[in-house]
């Protein structure tokens, strides 16, 4: 008897040893000094440089950053997936961007897009555009195809730069902690279709996006982009290989695989993303999403839409190249 | 309602026989009986103060004696391994695994005394791959298994149980799916997998891997005993690290192996008798796994008191792990950089 009344004073102690701090990660809260310390000497912009990237070399060294738990890694994003792609952005396609003022602040919105390009670059082109416009510098958390999460290194950068798996569950619960959610309902049939049809909508999936939109009560915000479509123009579909390699398609460009690694190089196409007014969904009744046919008129209604204001972007285009 | 007598299986394991002590130091609980087929660790046995332990196999018929002679009224089956953390052989822990669920809970179904059921199961049950979703809640199904491992044992016994749920509907079932178990104290398959200097990877991939310390995982099922009511709930620090994370916060040096290598890797772990590598393992250290603890939470009333981030911090403090690489140095380079230039 004795023993079993020591034995739990021990157990406590030794839980109390082991008792982390209870606000380990959030910021600690600095007295307000009453005579403030003069500001710190200007640091030369190089010396400011280098110090950050050593900062962040540290922070990935002793492995010191948070990850949501989609895998998104926004120091990682901030600092190395992003400046190229804004280099692409700023540069190559000089994107034009409007409507941002469309955006939620800081609550959660469906973004709903034409997409186009045989590659994703459309995709990476919005969420700069989302992140370096909105004033809350927010971050578009897009929904990609499985074939993306099954490619080893892509996979692994995809999950890191805050992209999931175009799956219910996980745009419902993105939507519902308040994130910027990006998707592309054409897939594979918009992305991969001939030169000829370009800016010609394809079928919008099963309205998976607008019952997701509806249960957790966002506004879907449709996205049209101009230019994403010249950047490798599709001509032909080599299905022999694309098959042999387990792809949707296998494309020929003008210039691809005619030039080889050259080919692959994109057209510099002037772009324009325009997000238009967005559509409230909390109109609705709680159970809307289990109503088919206004699944159908909504999916139809956000398509109709980014497809007529293609059409009245693409009449005021000049040259697809100067813009 | 408090239960009165207690029966624990798998006590000669961490988790049993820990949860064997803790409920021995309940007041209000009349007897514990441990059960296993080895006896519990010396240490435990210390702190088990008046439980007892009954050496007996769950697979011999035996324990409906044991049930019915001590007038069990809540079993609490801890014994069930879908992770094991050394190499294993297959067939024995499957029948462990399964046949004993089976006869244990055809027990349980004969004695009128069982009010109240706990199983200790896995998030594993979930799988993992490119195609689940990117967190788990309780209804989800399993996707993305392999048909041999041990975490298709999970699966079978989660089977039974609903069988067991169904047959008996006056018994409270509660079954609870932790995720990976950490802690300084406690061996598992990932606390062996980062105490390796050099740590494994697949090249190409990396995990959002969310831990437990073996502490919460304890009174998650101290408090699943005790509490009323029944159901599912996913059990899972707060928070989430990536596999390459971890690795560098506990100081190990990653080494990324091209897919193919793996297999061989994996015959080497197991031969040396380091970690176990089965198939579902890899595909968890490649893909991930996150569960949502919504439910546990609002319905179950538990909030793990460790976060994901912090029970890992305590495994590489509490087994003191030194790092390879010092990071202090970058700082101290850093600092450097900022301040000769006025």
């Amino acid at each position: 008897m004795q023993e079993a009344r020591v034995i739990p004073l021990q157990r406590t102690e030794r839980n109390r040893r082991f008792t982390p701090p209870s606000t380990p990660d959030g910021p600690a809260v600095e007295p307000t000094p009453l005579r403030p310390e003069p500001a710190a000497p200007p640091v030369s912009p190089l010396r400011r440089g280098v110090a950050d990237a050593l900062a962040f070399a540290r922070r990935r060294l002793a492995g010191d950053y948070q990850v949501d738990e989609f895998g998104f890694d926004r120091d990682l994003t901030e600092a190395l997936l992003l400046p190229p792609l804004r280099v692409l952005y700023d540069r190559w396609f000089r994107v034009e961007v409007s409507g941002i003022e469309n955006l939620p602040v800081d609550s959660g919105a469906l973004i709903v897009s034409n997409h186009s390009g045989t590659l994703p670059i459309d995709a990476l082109m919005t969420a700069v555009a989302v992140h370096d416009n909105h004033p809350g510098r927010r971050y578009l958390r897009m929904l990609g195809a499985d074939l993306v999460f099954q490619v080893p290194v892509l996979g692994a950068l995809a999950r890191k730069s805050g992209q999931t798996l175009a799956c219910n569950p996980d745009a419902e619960h993105l939507l519902r902690s308040g994130e910027l959610v990006g998707v592309w309902p054409e897939g594979f049939k918009g992305i991969g279709k001939p030169f000829s049809d370009r800016y010609k909508l394809q079928r919008f999936g099963r309205g998976g996006f607008v019952s997701a939109a509806l249960r957790t009560g966002v506004p879907i915000v449709p996205c049209s982009i101009v230019g994403a479509e010249e950047i490798y123009p599709k001509i032909g579909d080599l299905k022999a290989i694309a098959r042999l390699f387990g792809l949707p398609y296998f494309p020929i460009t003008p210039f691809f695989p005619l030039l080889g690694p050259l080919g692959a190089v994109p057209l510099p196409s002037k772009w324009h993303i325009r997000f238009g007014e967005p559509i409230t969904t909390d109109t609705y009744d709680a159970d809307a999403q289990d109503d088919p046919m206004l699944v159908f008129n909504l999916t139809d209604q956000v398509r109709e839409t980014i497809q007529q204001t293609l059409y009245r972007m693409l009449t005021q285009r000049g040259n697809p190249f100067l813009g | 309602m408090t239960p009165k007598v207690v029966l624990v299986t798998g006590v000669g394991g961490y988790l049993g026989g820990h949860l064997a002590a803790r409920l021995a130091a309940n007041p209000d609980i009349d007897r514990v009986l441990g059960v296993d087929t080895v006896p519990p660790y010396r240490d435990v046995v210390r702190t088990m103060g008046r439980a007892e332990f009954v050496r007996a196999d769950i697979r011999n018929p035996l324990i409906a004696k044991v049930i019915t002679s001590a007038n069990v009224d809540t079993v609490v089956h801890a014994s069930l391994t879908a992770l094991p953390p050394g190499p294993t052989r297959r067939t024995a822990l499957k029948e462990m695994n399964v046949i004993g669920t089976m006869q244990l809970l055809a027990a349980c179904q004969r004695a009128p005394s069982v009010r109240k059921l706990v199983v200790k199961s896995n998030t594993a049950v979930y799988g993992a791959g490119p195609r689940s979703p990117a967190v788990f809640t309780e209804d989800d199904t399993p996707k993305d298994i392999s048909s041999g491992g041990p975490a298709k044992d999970a699966v079978e016994v989660e089977q039974y149980v609903r069988g067991f749920a169904r047959r008996r509907p006056d018994v409270e079932v509660t079954l609870v799916r932790l995720t990976n178990l950490i802690g300084p104290r406690v061996d598992t398959v990932l606390t062996r997998y980062f105490a390796l200097p050099v740590v494994p990877t697949v090249l190409g991939y990396d995990a959002r891997i969310q831990l437990l310390h073996s502490e919460d995982a304890l009174a998650v099922l101290e408090q699943a005993a005790l509490r009323e009511g029944g159901g599912v709930f996913n059990v899972g620090g707060d928070g989430v690290l990536m596999l390459s994370q971890a690795i560098r916060r506990a100081g190990r040096v990653q080494l990324p192996m091209p897919a193919a290598a793996v297999p061989t890797a994996g015959r080497l772990l197991r031969g040396a008798r380091l970690v176990d590598f089965n198939p579902d393992h890899v595909r968890y250290l490649n893909y991930g796994r996150v569960v949502d603890t919504t439910r546990l939470r609002t319905v179950f009333g538990f909030t793990p008191r460790w976060t994901t981030r912090q029970a890992f911090d305590d495994y590489v403090h509490g087994s003191a792990l030194r790092p390879v690489l010092d990071p202090s140095l970058l700082a101290a380079l850093e600092s450097r950089v900022l301040r000769t230039r006025v």
